[in-house]
């Protein structure tokens, strides 16, 4: 998993809420059996025509944004399914990070375990992010800062808007770590639980097929 | 200790280790995996040297992208074929139990895992897709993951999880003819908001609860992750005990009724804390459905296309006015008589046995109208079974429906069972977001019975002035 520390960017911003992940990526494109490759079907109803062209109203396909790192949107990001290839497709896009009012649970669990950073803040404070993003054009660099170690979201104009973030979490992302080598570290414990429960639940059945 | 929640206790019990930044590592006894989200998390395993440390409490099925047409036939479709034979492949390497395609012990592995005995009271039940709060119908702490946890589940029989906060729906009374399990949930939806539950678990409680059988239980858990909560629970009781009771991979003889006295223990103690409550009347509820692209954007039968025109916050009625263009309706039409193109009675929501029953019961000696596909998917094959002998195949057949293999099919649109641009479809399925059944799919979720008599009537039809 890519570290992740500061990211500065233009952002995008889809001035929607409950977007879901079947909207992010519909069904049809987890046929896949990797993680990479999906960035090209992101939004695929948004972002394509029937046709298969480029729909060039669409903000992910218009310069200065198809080059964002940084998504913004209302509340409830990313509900539905729980599909992580909703978040692979935007790392594979090229997303770092997704700000909104709010996020739905397995989403938000998702985009830490892939490097990318959610981050709540307010309505009004995702309103006022989306207008700064919104004045950036292909010569006039209008970027957002973001500082996990600080954890400070940094406006154009220097204004900084802090954050709040699980401490654990944040350790893995600076560290680009994988979570599995972490709970292994208790693995002791675990035994111990496993042993316990054989005791105490001694009717619990394994599934063994003959 | 205090007095506890019923999910606090299944919580307590499964709780490893508490990390110092509040994060429980959980343990997990029941592990389903499907094709669609696995095969990355076999990959990274195998990349990592690691293998999986529990294998006889992992339960392999396909279900998502499987054809539901004849199995006997060759999978046309080679990235489902490919994804099918990756998901054999990596179940032999790493000796997971697994219900083949070809064995009538496949099916949806919501359905199957309760149908098993495999998913039981008190456990904690995982699976790479957000519909496993449907086990939460057997008394289980029961949610969907990612492909990373499934891969974190499959290395450590563990998840890293906060705690999430405390839920409890009261549904009381007793519902009037053809309010089901779905149409309760629908206006349960409704009424919270497909964000309602985030962060929550919910215990779903009350004598209308009380008074469903398993299979609306599990309609009523299932639909609890499209009001965002994590998971949604119903308190064994008596009920619960009589559907385990002989399943297959379920306690046996004393076994089980050592199991019992533990399970009936699994209640909310009086003046426990539930952080949110709501308490609802199933008299206020009609036969339901949704007219928009959110499950929260539901109508009694009864009822009228919402005009945006009275909504004061701009978003929502930009986004009303853009369901209404992308749904081919007309604010203020009613919405039933809206004439339909396809009827779909399936899905890990209602394909159960008694849901198949209640929509047999209202086709019976009818016919599908001219111009409508409609279609039934068995949640199992031993449902596919059981439907065959109490004479219901037949029905639907007759009927013109068509009758297939048990899978997921069009309540997503991964297989080839999905709806053409603009579409209208009646639709016994969970989720009705744009393009789910098919790309500019138009979805109405509705109940089993209101699902046939669309078929029949050709339109959004209120059932009970059909029987």
């Amino acid at each position: 998993m890519e570290k992740f520390t500061t990211l500065s960017s233009v952002a995008a911003f889809l001035r929607e809420a409950n977007i879901d992940t079947d909207k992010i990526i519909p069904a049809r494109f987890l046929k896949t059996t990797t993680c990479s490759g999906l960035g090209v079907h992101a939004f695929d109803a948004m972002r394509y025509t029937a046709d298969g062209a480029e729909n060039p109203d669409f903000i992910l396909n218009r310069e200065p944004w198809r080059k964002a790192k940084i998504l913004i949107t209302y509340e409830n990001l990313g509900c539905g399914s729980s599909r992580e290839h909703a978040v692979w497709a935007l790392l594979d896009f090229g997303i770092r990070c997704v700000i909104a009012p709010s996020f739905a649970d397995i989403f938000f669990n998702n985009c830490f375990k892939n490097g990318i950073l959610p981050i709540a803040l307010p309505r009004n404070v995702c309103e006022t992010l989306m207008h700064d993003a919104g004045t950036a054009t292909s010569d006039t660099k209008v970027e957002l800062t973001i500082d996990l170690v600080r954890q400070m979201v940094i406006r154009p104009n220097r204004e900084e808007i802090p954050f709040e973030v699980d401490p654990f979490r944040k350790r893995l992302l600076l560290e680009g770590l994988d979570d599995i080598g972490q709970t292994l570290q208790h693995e002791s414990r675990i035994i111990d639980y496993e042993n316990r429960q054989r005791q105490e639940k001694p009717w619990l059945p394994s599934i063994y097929i003959h | 200790m205090g007095p506890r929640t019923l999910f606090d206790k299944i919580w307590d019990d499964h709780v490893v280790e508490l990390l110092p930044n509040g994060t429980a590592i959980l343990y997990i006894d029941r592990h389903f995996v499907h094709e669609v989200t696995s095969p990355q998390a076999f990959e990274r395993l195998r990349l990592a040297g690691r293998k999986l440390r529990h294998p006889e409490n992992t339960l392999a099925v396909v279900d998502h992208d499987v054809p539901t047409s004849d199995r006997t036939l060759p999978i046309e479709d080679p990235e489902s074929r490919h994804q099918i034979e990756m998901l054999e492949r990596n179940v032999r390497e790493f000796g997971v139990p697994y219900f083949p395609l070809l064995s009538a012990d496949q099916g949806i592995v919501h359905v199957v895992g309760p149908e098993q005995g495999i998913s039981l009271p008190g456990m904690t039940i995982v699976c790479g897709d957000s519909h496993t709060s449907t086990h939460g119908a057997m008394g289980a702490l029961a949610f969907g993951i990612g492909t990373s946890e499934v891969e974190h589940v499959m290395a450590t029989q563990t998840i890293l999880q906060r705690r999430p906060k405390n839920m409890r729906i009261t549904v009381e009374g007793v519902p009037s003819s053809y309010v089901s399990a779905k149409d309760i949930v629908l206006a349960i939806i409704g009424h919270i908001g497909t964000a309602g539950g985030t962060g929550h678990v919910i215990e779903f409680a009350g004598s209308a609860i009380r008074g469903l059988d398993m299979a609306g239980r599990m309609t009523v858990c299932n639909m609890a992750i499209e009001a965002g909560a994590r998971a949604g629970l119903v308190a064994p009781d008596e009920t619960t005990f009589d559907y385990i009771r002989g399943r297959r991979f379920a306690p046996k003889g004393e076994d089980f009724e050592k199991a019992v006295a533990y399970w009936k223990t699994l209640v909310t103690d009086d003046g426990a804390h539930f952080d949110k409550e709501i308490i609802l009347r199933v008299e206020d509820m009609s036969p339901t459905l949704t007219w928009g692209t959110s499950p929260e954007t539901v109508l009694p039968i009864t009822g009228f296309v919402p005009d945006p025109a009275h909504e004061s916050d701009e978003t929502r009625r930009a986004q009303m006015e853009h369901m209404l263009e992308y749904m081919g309706l007309k604010a203020g039409q009613p919405i039933a008589g809206t004439p339909i193109d396809v009827v779909f009675i399936g899905s890990c929501t209602n394909s159960r046995i008694e849901d198949l029953r209640v929509a047999a019961q209202v086709v019976k000696g009818r016919k599908v109208a001219n111009g409508v596909r409609a279609m039934v998917v068995p949640g199992s094959g031993h449902i596919k079974q059981q439907a065959e002998q109490e004479g219901l195949s037949q029905i639907f057949v007759d009927a013109g429906f068509e009758w297939r293999e048990a899978g997921c099919s069009m309540c997503l649109g991964m297989n080839p069972d999905r709806l053409t641009p603009k579409q209208r479809c009646a639709s016994t399925s969970n989720r009705n977001f744009e393009g789910r059944q098919g790309p500019q799919g138009r979805t109405h979720l509705v109940s089993p019975a209101m699902a046939a008599a669309a078929a029949v009537q050709g339109c959004l039809t209120d059932v009970r002035e059909l029987v």
